[in-house]
């Protein structure tokens, strides 16, 4: 069990060991690139062709299944598609610019991959302060959608990166407000040891995953949201708000560059789910000590499937948000939130030591307190108020 | 409170995904060229002529009246009487057709041809699969002709009730050919 | 000698003075329902003037139904609102009916009211479902919403020929009887509908994306609802009592037990819930109508379908179809053609109060207060 839990470390290793002692450095990180890319490369692919058959299944038809067995092949299909179409770029637009945004989006999500600790052992690099580098690496990707758009010189791409340039700063607070907690009872910016800090069982059996305390499940609930946000998904696609703005900043891209900023946005929204999964679904621990012969990076890639398949799930569900009611909802509803949540988690920590009796009742009361009732006051007053509810009349 | 409203919208989504696997009510794609529907008896698409025993040219029950032609709202026929006058199966001397093309192109399917023939000589098809290789839609007499036994196998009810109609008259026809051949004879 | 052609106006830089950017949406945007061109001026993302362009699906329907006889024009009347036919053939037959001065058998005219409550229900799923991926609920709502409405259209293809353009009703009555087990499936669907509604609506009534998006948008006062003409469910969400299955009775109207459902500010989500209760009340007048369905003849056999010369005069029939007064004019002058032949085509009357309705909301507004109008070119451009 051990050795099948450390395979993809023991054959690093060991192929890193066959290199001349020299080269060993650049072999290993060599290695770990391209086992990042694979495997993520793959992972975009299989996600496009399920989510695809997911949403199909949702809305009562098939999805793609021409294609190779189970329409599985679908993916290589597109990417023939996408290369061999012809690139084409507006008369007017920057050329250079329009060129490099694509490439300015795809290749930092790539360096986000590095610091999350997809195993046991298993992360590219161990950094002391591996969630700065994620936010700062994270919102790199802003620039390159503002660069798509205004590069373009469309109407509709200059409205759609005016739009994703509001909706991700304004995404970024929450999506940071909500981790900080997390930071706080882990007391370390690594993202490694965030994961050993969730390790072990409360009364023996219910795992000491952050998700599973009232200011673990409230942070949770606003990073999932900010997390869809920030990765343009729906219910906050409206940078591309395919209804309103055409294809938004991805209006006049085409071909491979258009098949980029899929790229792109699929990976960006893997990273961040993976961060999710790193800071409150206990990263790669198991869920119970029975469960425990499964190996680590099983577990990691089990959680990150069931929250991609939640964002898949809110796309076949959720209408569009309009822009002033996203930002409405991101300053009014997920900022304050975070900030009260921020408050319960320093309550719940520093109550960690008490004693008594009913001690984990009394502190769960205490942060549900808190939240509860900021939940449902932010809930009502997000868009100024609740509306009354309509009641329609009948004339005979 | 904010959120159940999604929830339920969830749940309604998830309903629908778990029960695409088991339900056909929620999985309802025909996979086309693999799965067909049944066809209706009803249904209706481009027009074709009968023509009764063996000759799709010489048996085609159409007079040329020329009817459909007007009635169409399309304009889409064009029918040229022939010369010669041949007899119908009432044993009446009738004209038929030279040329009678349907330009499918601008025919819109609506039946109005066959519901104004008084001869049942036109009725609907209905083939769907018509593409082909070629650039011709402008059907001609020869494409549009087709036996009775087809259009009692597309039509089954309505040919009946056309085969019942026309033997009758047939029997009648013949009785009064009889009844006015009997006083001739003495 | 060909010059070159000048080079082309960078399109970001707009003509537009000041801040202000104009934006062309359509004919090739995704969600103005088919070639509609709105050319819009925007201050950020808000609305400051609107000036819808149509005319792209010209068909010259009027001046064909002119060349044709009255029976011609049945099947082009299909065509104008593509989506329900049934209800277009019925608006052209009655004003034909009142022009010639024709009766209809009562089993026609139940079958007609059948297959018109039936209309009803597609067309206002249908706009519902469109309404809510406008609102970018990524077509959930429509393939349920299309669900239901294929099984409609299988009923229709076994009692017509085919599913959208049917063709089915005549001046007198109807083409054909209907076909054998057809009312006991008629009643099956309508009772499997009831159970859609219910599901549509837990999937998305009380969604708060939707209650925010929609409530409070394009709101369209009563006053001006009824100045410009608006009719159907539009002017119904606004609050006004005008129905005009009850204020003129049309066809058999009379006997059935239906109410009409107001609505009292007249924004989107009025209209969209107006909607959704019309259904509820049609699939009631659907029940009765399927219950009370006598036998007998389906057409008048004394009617000359073709070549029928109705004397010189005039006649104006309308009827409420699903997206509003449907009304055909027309001018005999006893020849077999019309002299005269018009459309009050609703789709177009509902959308001159566009402008008024989207002035100050944003261009994510305007996509969606278009959806809410329900129109449909092929009769807003006839």
């Amino acid at each position: 069990m051990k050795t099948l839990d450390q395979i993809f470390v023991l054959t690093q290793h060991w192929l890193t060991g066959l290199a001349p002692a020299a080269l060993q450095p650049l072999v290993s990180m060599l290695l770990i690139i391209a086992a990042l890319m694979a495997v993520f490369g793959t992972c975009f692919a299989l996600t496009t062709i399920l989510e695809r058959k997911t949403l199909g299944r949702m809305q009562n038809r098939y999805g793609p299944n021409r294609v190779g067995p189970f329409g599985l092949l679908q993916p290589a299909a597109d990417g023939i598609k996408m290369l061999t179409k012809e690139d084409i770029v507006p008369e007017a637009a920057d050329k250079a610019l329009h060129f490099l945004a694509p490439l300015a989006l795809t290749a930092p999500v790539w360096l986000a991959f590095a610091v999350l600790p997809f195993g046991r052992n298993m992360s590219a690099i161990e950094l002391d302060a591996g969630i700065l580098f994620f936010f700062a690496i994270g919102s790199a990707s802003e620039l390159a959608v503002f660069m798509a758009g205004w590069s373009s010189q469309n109407k509709y791409s200059l409205l759609g990166a005016m739009r994703a340039i509001a909706q991700m700063i304004s995404y970024e607070v929450p999506l940071v407000l909500a981790s900080v907690p997390v930071l706080m009872a882990a007391g370390s910016l690594s993202l490694p040891e965030i994961v050993r800090a969730q390790s072990g069982y409360a009364l023996g059996w219910i795992p000491r995953w952050n998700v599973l305390t009232p200011w673990g499940a409230a942070g949770f609930g606003v990073f999932l949201v900010a997390a869809a946000a920030e990765s343009n998904r729906c219910p906050f696609d409206l940078p591309e708000g395919e209804s309103e703005l055409i294809a938004g900043f991805l209006t006049e891209y085409s071909g491979f560059k258009y098949a980029l900023f899929f790229l792109g946005e699929y990976l960006g929204l893997f990273a961040v789910t993976g961060l999710g999964v790193t800071l409150f679904l206990g990263g790669w621990h198991a869920p119970a000590t029975w469960l425990e012969w499964l190996p680590s990076w099983g577990w990691f890639g089990a959680k990150f499937s069931a929250l991609i398949f939640l964002f898949i799930w809110m796309r076949a569900t959720l209408p569009r948000l309009r822009l002033d009611q996203l930002l409405n909802f991101a300053w009014k509803f997920l900022v304050p939130l975070a900030l009260i949540d921020l408050v319960a988690a320093a309550a719940w920590l520093k109550s960690g030591g008490w004693q008594f009796a009913w001690a984990l009742e009394t502190r769960w009361l205490l942060c549900a307190t808190l939240l509860a009732p900021a939940y449902v006051c932010l809930g009502r007053h997000w868009r100024g108020g609740t509306p009354k509810p309509r009641r329609y009349h009948y004339a005979q | 409170m904010l959120g159940l409203g999604i929830l339920k919208g969830f749940m309604e989504t998830g309903r629908n995904f778990c029960g695409s696997y088991y339900d056909p009510e929620r999985l309802t794609t025909v996979q086309y060229p693999e799965e067909r529907l049944e066809p209706q008896a009803n249904a209706r698409t481009i027009p074709f002529l009968i023509y009764d025993g063996s000759d799709p040219i010489g048996g085609l029950r159409c007079t040329a009246c020329t009817i459909c032609e007007q009635e169409c709202p399309a304009h889409c026929i064009e029918i040229v009487k022939d010369t010669a006058k041949k007899p119908d199966y009432l044993g009446k001397m009738q004209l038929h057709p030279k040329v009678f093309d349907i330009d499918t192109a601008v025919c819109m399917e609506c039946g109005i041809c066959a519901e104004v023939c008084p001869f049942d000589s036109i009725k609907m098809d209905q083939v769907f699969e018509r593409a082909g290789s070629h650039r011709r839609l402008t059907l001609h007499k020869d494409d549009l002709s087709k036996s009775n036994e087809y259009y009692n196998k597309i039509h089954p009810a309505e040919a009946a009730a056309v085969d019942a109609a026309r033997a009758e008259e047939q029997k009648k026809a013949q009785a009064r050919k009889a009844a006015a051949a009997v006083p001739a004879t003495p | 000698m060909n010059a070159p052609p000048p080079p082309l106006a960078p399109t970001g830089r707009s003509q537009t003075a000041g801040d202000l950017l104009e934006v062309s949406m359509g004919p090739h945007h995704p969600s103005t329902h088919g070639v509609f061109r709105m050319n819009v001026v925007l201050d950020g993302e808000t609305v400051v003037k609107l000036t819808p362009v149509f005319g792209y699906l010209h068909r010259n329907h009027e001046k064909i139904a002119e060349k044709n006889s009255y029976l011609g024009s049945i099947p082009y009347t299909d065509r104008l609102d593509y989506i329900c036919s049934m209800t277009n053939n019925w608006a052209y037959v009655l004003s034909v009916e009142k022009l010639a001065g024709i009766a209809v058998p009562e089993r026609a005219e139940y079958i007609r009211v059948i297959v018109g409550e039936m209309t009803r229900l597609f067309n206002h799923a249908c706009l519902a479902g469109f309404l809510l991926q406008d609102m970018g609920a990524l077509g959930t709502p429509l393939m349920y919403a299309f669900r239901e409405r294929e099984k409609i259209l299988d009923l229709f293809e076994a009692l017509s020929g085919s599913r959208m353009m049917c063709n089915y009703m005549r001046f007198g009555g109807c083409r054909c009887d209907l076909p054998e087990g057809w009312p006991e499936k008629a009643a099956r669907i309508g009772a499997g509908f009831e159970s859609f509604l219910d599901e549509f609506e837990a999937l998305l009534t009380g969604n708060e994306i939707l209650r925010a998006r929609s409530e409070g948008v394009g709101v369209l006062p009563r006053e001006l609802a009824v100045n410009s003409g608006v009719t159907g469910p539009g002017l119904r969400a606004s609050g006004v009592n005008y129905d005009i299955r009850k204020v003129d009775k049309y066809g058999i109207y009379d006997r059935f037990k239906f109410r009409v459902p107001l609505g009292e500010r007249g924004d989107v989500f009025d209209r969209y819930m107006v909607r959704i209760l019309e259904m509820r009340e049609s699939l009631m007048i659907l029940n009765q109508a399927l219950h009370d369905l006598p036998d007998g003849a389906i057409i008048d056999p004394k009617v000359r379908l073709r070549n029928l010369r109705p004397k010189a005069g005039e006649a104006y029939g309308r009827i409420e179809s699903p997206k509003g007064e449907l009304g055909f004019y027309l001018i005999s002058d006893g020849g077999p053609i019309p002299y005269r032949y018009r459309v009050r085509p609703p789709s177009l009357i509902n959308l001159t109060v566009l402008e008024d309705m989207c002035m100050g909301h944003t261009i994510a507004d305007v996509v969606i207060i278009l959806g809410s109008i329900d129109i449909v070119l092929g009769e807003v451009d006839r």
